[in-house]
C-alpha cells in the first residue's frame, strides 16, 4: 500500500479498486499497526476539534477570540452574507467565513488542527464543514475526506515541503488548498483521478505564492490567505467533478511547486524581510507590536 | 521523511505556530521530564528565530507550560504566566547566542526544590517536531515520540548488554538505541527508545546495577 507520488497511488486505487481514503487508511493501519476502528476514532477527534475551532471564532459569546492585528473578521463576514446579498454565494461565503474563524482561534492560542501546518489551519476545516452542511453529509464522510487529504498532503511533503520557511506559501495553504480539493472530489463521488485532478489545480492556482508575515506573526495575511485557499480548493474541486483536467499532471505539478520554493528568495520565505512584511505600514505594525516588552 | 495521516492532519495543538508554540511546549515537557522532579527555577536561553519572535508566537508561554507538564494541545498554555506565578516557579528568559544549532532552540538550566540543577538544550525544527540535543555536557539526540530510557553510567565493558538483556526479558522491543560519551572509561548516556511504555520496575532494575549512575524514562508523548 506504499505510495511515493500520484501516479503510485492511482495504480493502487486501479489495481484495489479503491478509493484514495481506503488506500491512506490501510497504508496507515500498516505503519501504525493499529487497528481500523482506533485509527477511523482518531481522525473523528481531529474532525470535532476542527468543527469546534470554526465555532469559537463564530461564537458570539467568546471572548478574546483575536491575535495582535486580527479578530472578529469571521464574525463579520458571517453577519454580512446573512443579511446581505453576497458576492460569493452563500456556500462560499460560509466557507471563507470558516477559514477566518479557525485561524483567529490558531492566533489567540486556541486548539486547532494542523493540517498540514499551523499557518495552513482554516482551510481543510471550512472546506469540509461548508461542503457537509451544504449536502447535509454525515462525519464518515468527514473521516474520508480528512484520508484523502492526508494522501495528498503526504505525497507534496515528500515530493516538494509543506513548510513556509522552505517553499513559500505556496506549500502551506497551496498544499492545504490542494488536499481540499482531492477531498471535496472523493466526498461528492469522484474518481481518485479526478481528485488528483482538483488537487493538481488548486496547487496551480497558488503557485508562487511568497511567505511574507507582517510582524513575523502567523495573521497577516495568513488569515486572509486562507480564506484564499478554502475559495481555491472548491473552485478546483468543482472544475474537477465536472471533468475537467489539469493540463499538467498532479505528480509534475508538485515537483514544479518544490523548484518554485527553492527558487524564491529567502527574504519571501518566512522571514519577514520582504513581501508586505517590509512594507511601511507592516513595519510601524512590527514595531507597535514587539516595540513594547510586555507579557500577554 | 515518511509521514502518517497524522502527521499531516495534525498536531491537535494549541496556536499559532506549530515550530513556535507546539514544538517549544514539546522541548519543556521532555526537559522536565528529564529533569525528573518539580523546577522551582528556570531560565529559558532563546536562540535564534525563537529569540526574535517567541513574545509574538507564545512560545514563551509554550515553554513555561511544557516546563509545568502540560502537553501542545493543553488550552491552559495560554494562561501559562498566570499559573506559573501562583505555583510560585521563578522563571527568566534571555537571548543568547548558542552557537551552530538550528534556529528554533532553546537551552533550559532547571534548579530543583533540592538544589539540583540540569541543563537541556533541543530543537524545533519543523510541523511540532522537535529534537532534544543536548542534556548538561552530553550530546543526545531523540525527540519524545517514543517511549524514551536515558542511563548515565560509567563506560565499562557489559554494561549495554547488562540493560538491554533486562529490557528483553521484559518484553520490550527495543526501536532506535545511540550511545554518547564524552571520554573513554568516563561517563557515557545510553539514549533508548521503545514502542511499548516500560514499567517502573523495569527502571528500578536498571538503575541498581553496577556502573549505572542514574536512569529517567519519559513516557511517549501521546498527540
Amino acid at each position: 500500500m506504499h505510495y511515493k507520488n500520484g501516479i503510485e497511488l492511482l495504480e493502487l486505487c486501479r489495481v484495489h479498486d479503491m478509493h484514495i481514503h481506503e488506500i491512506a487508511l490501510k497504508n496507515e493501519c500498516i505503519n501504525s499497526a493499529l487497528e481500523q476502528d482506533d485509527i477511523k476514532e482518531k481522525m473523528l477527534e481531529h474532525f470535532h476539534i476542527m468543527a469546534t475551532s470554526i465555532k469559537r471564532g463564530l461564537d458570539e459569546k467568546e471572548r478574546n477570540i483575536k491575535g495582535f492585528m486580527i479578530g472578529g473578521e469571521a464574525k463579520k463576514l458571517k453577519k454580512y452574507h446573512e443579511n446581505h446579498r453576497s458576492v460569493c454565494g452563500e456556500t462560499m461565503s460560509k466557507a471563507i467565513s470558516y477559514a477566518l474563524s479557525v485561524m483567529e482561534v490558531n492566533v489567540s492560542m486556541g486548539r486547532i488542527v494542523a493540517c498540514p501546518t499551523a499557518g495552513s489551519c482554516g482551510v481543510l476545516p471550512a472546506v469540509l464543514l461548508s461542503v457537509k452542511e451544504k449536502f447535509d453529509l454525515d462525519e464518515e464522510d468527514m473521516i474520508k475526506g480528512l484520508f484523502t487529504s492526508g494522501a495528498v498532503g503526504s505525497i507534496i511533503g515528500k515530493n516538494a515541503s509543506l513548510s513556509g520557511a522552505e517553499g513559500g506559501c505556496q506549500a502551506e495553504v497551496g498544499s492545504a488548498s490542494a488536499m481540499a480539493a482531492a477531498a471535496v472530489v472523493e466526498i461528492l463521488g469522484g474518481t481518485p483521478k479526478q481528485a488528483l485532478h482538483g488537487s493538481a489545480i488548486a496547487l496551480k492556482n497558488l503557485m508562487g505564492l511568497i511567505c511574507d508575515p507582517v510582524a513575523g506573526l502567523v495573521e497577516a495575511p495568513c488569515a486572509k490567505r486562507n480564506a484564499i485557499g478554502t475559495s481555491n480548493a472548491m473552485i478546483a474541486a468543482e472544475m474537477a467533478l465536472a471533468g475537467i483536467k489539469s493540463i499538467i499532471p498532479f505528480d509534475e505539478v508538485v515537483v514544479a511547486m518544490g523548484k518554485v520554493g527553492r527558487m524564491l528568495p529567502v527574504a519571501l520565505r518566512e522571514t519577514s524581510e520582504g513581501g508586505i512584511a517590509t512594507t511601511p505600514t507592516g513595519l510601524r505594525l512590527k514595531k507597535k507590536i514587539f516595540g513594547q516588552d510586555k507579557k500577554r | 521523511m515518511e509521514y502518517s495521516v497524522f502527521d499531516i492532519i495534525g498536531p491537535v495543538m494549541i496556536g499559532p505556530s506549530s515550530s513556535h508554540t507546539a514544538g517549544a511546549t514539546k522541548i519543556g515537557y521532555i526537559a522536565r521530564g528529564i529533569f525528573g522532579e518539580d523546577v522551582t527555577e528556570v531560565t529559558f536561553f532563546l536562540h535564534g528565530s525563537f529569540a526574535k519572535t517567541y513574545r509574538g508566537h507564545g512560545t514563551d508561554k509554550a515553554l513555561l507550560a511544557g516546563i509545568m507538564g502540560f502537553l501542545p494541545d493543553d488550552e491552559r498554555i495560554k494562561n501559562a504566566y498566570k499559573i506559573i506565578e501562583k505555583k510560585g516557579i521563578h522563571y527568566t528568559f534571555t537571548g543568547k547566542d548558542l552557537g551552530e544549532v538550528h534556529p528554533n532552540t532553546v537551552k533550559i538550566h532547571m534548579i530543583g526544590r533540592t538544589g539540583r540543577e540540569m541543563i537541556v538544550m533541543g530543537s524545533s525544527i519543523g510541523g511540532g517536531k522537535v529534537v532534544i540535543t543536548k542534556i548538561n555536557d552530553f550530546d543526545v539526540d531523540f525527540n519524545g515520540e517514543y517511549t524514551t530510557l536515558i542511563t548515565k553510567h560509567v563506560d565499562r565493558p557489559g554494561v549495554m548488554a547488562s540493560i538491554t538483556s533486562i529490557l528483553a526479558q521484559n518484553k520490550v522491543n527495543i526501536a532506535f538505541m545511540k550511545l554518547f560519551r564524552q571520554a573513554k572509561g568516563d561517563y557515557a548516556r545510553l539514549v533508548l527508545e521503545s514502542d511499548e511504555d516500560i514499567d517502573r520496575h523495569v527502571l528500578e532494575d536498571i538503575s541498581k546495577m553496577d556502573n549505572v549512575v542514574d536512569v529517567t524514562l519519559i513516557q511517549k508523548l501521546i498527540l
